[in-house]
């Protein structure tokens, strides 16, 4: 493989490292309202966190672009203020994964709350510990499970994000030019096959590899539970 | 301590409309399903916020509609076992034991010391097991020790035994007797069992409809307990064993009664229900009959109850014991308040005490 196409693959694991990392603890806070919240606006956030899933993505980055842009109201301010810059940047193609992904993580997770019996989460209570530590010590570890199909899917899913990443971020080699971005580019250029195909193996290779990871993962937090 | 509830709740069609004072010791809240005890024990446990009324621990308001007053469930230090263990299942029996007892770090209160609590609920092998492997009657000694260990001023238990059969309920009745007796702490428990109330309960507390309609000592409150099935608990002492025909003779204030051989020692204390439909009156000392129990008395009170029957009270030198009739022979016999009768007992559910 060339220099080139490994800058792509490093570029991609870092992005959607970054963006399932990032966008973890909002996930189970919004899975966590959603699953339990009694408040009004409920639909309207669930509507706004499936939103991603169903515009094409090519619209979500143009959105990115006009809010998160260097003249965008959210793009600007966080520019002028903290210097965040994430127009035509390696951070802003993992905003546009981690809002591509968010909608997958937040279901995944959501759904592992709701299956948590609430009548522990009031044992735990009647035994002194308040709902911070209930969550902590209860909650979480029931739906442990469901936060890491949810984390791996947000992964996989940045790790093919193309149309919002490239309408937000464009494609510029060694800054934010993905590994989807790369495979589209080779494609375009006459004699590009070969590099193509073997970026495509690659892809495929990390996707199994995550899978892998997160079946070993959920069998291991398994077993401890039954020796626990 | 003490515990004061007075508190009107309506949840939907039901209106829960209950008022009284728990004694130390177990207090029992008896009646039928549906009759507001689970509620009025998840009010006392903070776990419903009831409309309007008061509910007191030791002077302390743990809920006052009237000042305002609410703690939290988790600020209240009150154990509770409820019907279905719920055990954490992703922790080992050892930290489900120990969950609460960080959070009572720093407080006064019951038995907190693991040995001790182990000890006294016999669940010293179980400790290293994962709550899914043990059986029905093992989770709720379990879950009886892991509110112990929290420290409670108050132990709330919601049916712990229904969800078992008769054999595990024989297993963790003793461990809640001693419980009652050796732990110290108060306990409220539900039950619809009028087995478990004779033989566990201090206090009575019948719920009907929402309402605490009578609250006193179990000898007083119980024969009230259930118009279908109503009965007399009659406090004993066993007096010998009659190996040749595998009885236990037992002596009470109304006189000796001769029962299957009970497994506990000479001197024993046990606790005698006798059911009223079990009970025979007669108005000569019955000759040649096949039952072993005859006890002399004077009729209290006769009270007419549905479909042609009579619930007798009789006062058998002090104890009571209730008789159910049917009104003709009540007619036929000319019973009435003062005669003097002999009641043949039937048959005997003994309750060690």
């Amino acid at each position: 493989m060339t220099p080139e196409e490994w800058t792509a693959v490093r570029l991609s694991l870092l992005i959607a490292t970054t963006a399932t990392l990032f966008s973890l603890p909002a996930g189970i806070a919004v899975a966590w309202m959603l699953a339990r919240g009694r408040f009004w606006g409920k639909s309207v956030l669930d509507t706004l966190v499936h939103l991603p899933l169903i515009l094409p993505p090519v619209v979500t980055g143009y959105l990115l672009l006009l809010s998160f842009g260097r003249r965008g109201p959210i793009g600007g301010f966080l520019a002028e203020e903290f210097g965040i810059v994430f127009s035509f940047r390696w951070t802003g193609a993992a905003l546009a994964c981690a809002i591509m992904g968010f909608p997958l993580m937040v279901r995944a997770i959501r759904l592992s709350i709701e299956a948590v019996d609430q009548r522990l989460e009031a044992a735990a209570g009647t035994l002194g510990a308040n709902p911070l530590w209930v969550f902590a010590t209860v909650t979480l570890p029931l739906c442990l499970p469901g936060i890491i199909a949810g984390a791996i899917l947000a992964f996989a899913k940045s790790m093919g994000e193309f149309g919002a990443t490239i309408t937000f971020v464009s494609n510029i080699p060694g800054e934010t030019q993905t590994l989807p971005s790369l495979i589209y580019t080779l494609t375009q250029v006459p004699g590009g096959d070969a590099a193509a195909m073997r970026l495509t193996l690659v892809s495929i290779a990390i996707s199994m590899l995550a899978l892998l990871g997160s079946e070993l993962l959920a069998k291991r937090i398994g077993a401890r539970r039954q020796a626990a | 301590m003490s515990l004061d509830v007075d508190v009107d709740h309506k949840r939907g069609d039901f209106h829960l409309q209950a008022r009284f004072t728990a004694p130390p010791g177990l207090t029992a809240l008896f009646g039928r399903s549906g009759s507001g005890k689970t509620s009025l024990v998840n009010i006392v446990g903070g776990l419903i916020r009831p409309d309007r009324g008061r509910v007191i621990v030791d002077g302390q308001a743990l809920a006052d509609t009237e000042r305002g007053v609410f703690v939290p469930a988790h600020r209240r230090r009150i154990g509770y076992v409820f019907q279905d263990s719920r055990l954490f299942p992703h922790l080992s029996v050892r930290r489900n034991l120990l969950y609460g007892r960080w959070f009572a770090r720093g407080e006064g209160g019951a038995a907190a010391d693991l040995g001790a609590v182990v000890g006294l609920l016999g669940i010293g092998h179980l400790l290293e097991r994962n709550p899914e492997s043990l059986s029905g009657g093992e989770k709720q000694r379990v879950a009886i020790g892991r509110a112990l260990l929290a420290r409670p001023r108050l132990l709330l238990m919601d049916e712990p035994l229904a969800s078992l059969d008769e054999s595990r309920r024989a297993e963790i009745l003793p461990y809640i007797e001693r419980l009652r007796d050796e732990a110290g702490v108060p306990i409220l428990y539900v039950s619809h069992s009028v087995a478990e109330v004779a033989r566990l309960a201090t206090t009575v507390v019948i719920m009907t409809e929402g309402r605490a309609t009578a609250v006193g000592p179990v000898q007083d409150i119980l024969p009230l307990a259930d118009a279908t099935d109503g009965g007399a608990v009659l406090e004993a002492r066993v007096s010998r064993h009659d190996e040749a025909f595998h009885l236990s003779v037992l002596e009470s204030v109304a006189g000796e009664l001769q029962v299957p051989r009970l497994d506990v020692p000479v001197g024993a204390p046990v606790r005698a229900y006798i059911r009223s439909r079990d009970v025979m009156l007669s108005l000569q000392a019955p000759k040649e009959i096949s039952a072993l129990n005859v006890l002399a008395g004077t009729i209290a009170a006769i009270a007419p109850t549905a479909s042609a029957q009579a619930d007798v009270r009789l006062d058998c030198n002090g104890a009571t014991l209730m008789a159910r009739l049917t009104a003709k022979s009540v007619d036929r016999l000319g019973l009435a308040p003062g005669r003097q009768v002999h009641a043949v007992v039937k048959s005997v559910s003994f309750e060690r005490s």
